[in-house]
């Protein structure tokens, strides 16, 4: 081999273990799919026989199926935890770098939380949306698929309340590491949150379908803004100035959260102790 | 010393450590309850909406719910070391040391260790069955709890025999691939209602494929005096969950294959 071949040899063997490194969350986020599209194919199925022995149904099938999809393209949104990092630096202390930027640590924390809630959600939500999309009714099962949103509007305030989705699940997420910082580890926090949103947030299934005289308070948390919301939007279910107080909720509930979530973090920070070594 | 009581020892290792820390083993046991009651109180949610899925009641889902989840909580507790087999085992090289010691190295995973925080997940599997119990008004005989026990022990078998595979994988990938939970944490979910509310090509896989519906479905319809609705005789239902052993020793059959397959990492 030449001189250039083998100076090179070294690089090709970096870049070639960052491949591999890379094909493993290839893989990750294949398996994730899968899961994804059972889940959603199981639920679907499940709601479709409650709908078809009811009489009346608070939502159409059709609306249910697309909440489905949707909730499952998206489900990497919801602040499912913390941000592991900042755990980490809770458990060694590496906090306390954190403390000496020129910076506001809650607004760069919130940042943190924002960056992880847009690039890779959406990445995982595309392989989704054209699978539920355009695969299903190209299969000729199109009533099982997702459909169009109901309107134009419909579509834009979709749109309109997805980004305010990420604003409140930040704002949640950097809650939970404010709430990591004063307990010291992720573990009680994590636990604690993921039963909660899985179910006030219209995940495990649409809030409408809940009974009724829940309906209001389920309307008013804070969660329904996760996912919920949205959800509701796009096929309708939500609309006129319903849909605009619900982005309204959106906002007013990221904005609280923002507040306390700085509130606690000034609490918290001028008593933590870090110790040495 | 026989394998049994091999394996009587290793439980007891794995419990003793795990109590060295009870609060810790306490809050872990509540946040698996709390995270998988959920599921029951979306199910209660649905059936105060609409009363009934295709002419089954609560009470019934309640115990078709309870069964699958007592199973699950038990193979999930045994086969903890199947679980973590490609991160733990294949991808540092430590399944070395299990093939050199004079045991087979499914009783040594299996001795692993006894996941002891399962039982919140238990606990919930527990409280479903036993909502069932209460509010349907049928005849509890022992026939009836034979059956249901003997469902129970062909589903351990069975979600056992998936985590089997799922490790089994892991001599190919090396690391531990999440796909298996698809069958085990999804299969719980399909699981949960009877199978006839589902389509034709679903039922079929979870009969045939992987017969998740042949240990608790069938078995527990017959229990609930719903035998009209299976298409087979009740004394064939009651007997489904023999498939889940067989499934079992196919996932051993499967394991073996791999393990002649193993070439260690070296590192």
């Amino acid at each position: 081999m030449t001189d250039a071949g083998s100076a090179l040899r070294p690089y090709f063997a970096v870049f070639r273990a960052r491949f591999n490194l890379l094909l493993q969350y290839r893989a990750a986020a294949l398996a994730g799919f899968g899961t994804q599209c059972w889940w959603g194919a199981i639920k679907i199925m499940v709601f479709a026989a409650f709908f078809r022995s009811a009489a009346s149904t608070p939502m159409t099938l059709r609306q249910a199926i697309d909440y489905v999809w949707l909730g499952q393209a998206f489900l990497t949104l919801l602040p499912w935890s913390g941000d592991p990092e900042i755990a980490r630096m809770m458990r060694s202390g590496d906090v306390s770098y954190e403390r000496l930027r020129p910076l506001d640590t809650y607004g760069f924390w919130y940042a943190r939380a924002a960056a992880r809630r847009t690039a890779t959600p959406l990445l995982r939500a595309i392989p989704m949306v054209v699978t539920a999309g355009v695969l299903l009714p190209l299969l000729g099962a199109p009533q099982w698929g997702l459909s169009a949103p109901a309107s134009a509007r419909a579509a834009a305030l979709f749109v309109l309340s997805m980004v305010l989705v990420v604003a409140l699940s930040s704002a949640v997420a950097s809650l939970m590491d404010v709430l990591t910082v004063a307990t010291l580890s992720d573990r009680g926090v994590n636990s604690l949150a993921g039963p909660l949103i899985i179910i006030l947030s219209g995940s495990l299934i649409p809030l409408p379908l809940f009974p009724e005289w829940m309906q209001p308070l389920l309307g008013l948390q804070p969660f329904a803004g996760l996912l919920d919301t949205p959800m509701r939007i796009y096929g309708g279910h939500l609309g006129g100035t319903d849909a605009i107080a619900a982005l309204g909720r959106q906002v007013v509930w990221a904005v609280l959260l923002v507040l306390l979530g700085r509130m606690l973090m000034a609490r918290f920070m001028a008593k933590l102790q870090v110790q040495g070594g | 010393m026989n394998g049994l009581k091999l394996y009587g020892r290793y439980v007891a290792v794995s419990l003793r450590s795990q109590m060295q820390f009870p609060v810790s083993f306490i809050a872990t046991s509540i946040g698996a309850f709390a995270a998988t009651i959920v599921d029951f109180i979306a199910i209660w949610a649905l059936f105060t909406r609409f009363r009934q899925i295709d002419g089954w009641r609560f009470e019934e889902i309640a115990l078709f719910y309870g069964v699958i989840g007592v199973a699950f909580a038990l193979a999930d507790a045994f086969t903890r070391g199947f679980d973590i087999f490609g991160d733990l085992f294949v991808k540092t090289g430590d399944f070395d040391r299990l093939l050199v010691r004079p045991r087979s190295t499914v009783l040594q995973l299996l001795g692993y260790e006894l996941r002891a925080t399962r039982i919140g997940r238990l606990a919930q599997g527990i409280v479903a069955w036993t909502v069932g119990v209460q509010l349907s008004s049928i005849d509890w005989t022992i026939g009836a709890w034979l059956t249901l026990l003997f469902a129970v022990a062909g589903g351990v078998a069975l979600f056992s025999g998936i985590l089997i595979m799922q490790a089994t994988l892991a001599f190919w990938t090396v690391e531990s691939l999440e796909i298996g939970n698809t069958l085990t944490y999804g299969g719980v979910e399909a699981a949960q209602y009877p199978l006839d509310i589902y389509a034709r090509w679903f039922r079929t896989f979870l009969t045939f494929i992987v017969p998740l519906g042949c240990v608790s479905y069938f078995p527990v319809a017959v229990v609930l005096g719903h035998a009209d609705r299976l298409g087979v005789a009740p004394w064939l239902a009651r007997l489904t969950p023999a498939l889940g052993f067989a499934f079992f020793g196919l996932s051993l059959l499967v394991w073996r294959l791999g393990v002649r397959r193993y070439t260690s990492t070296g590192s």
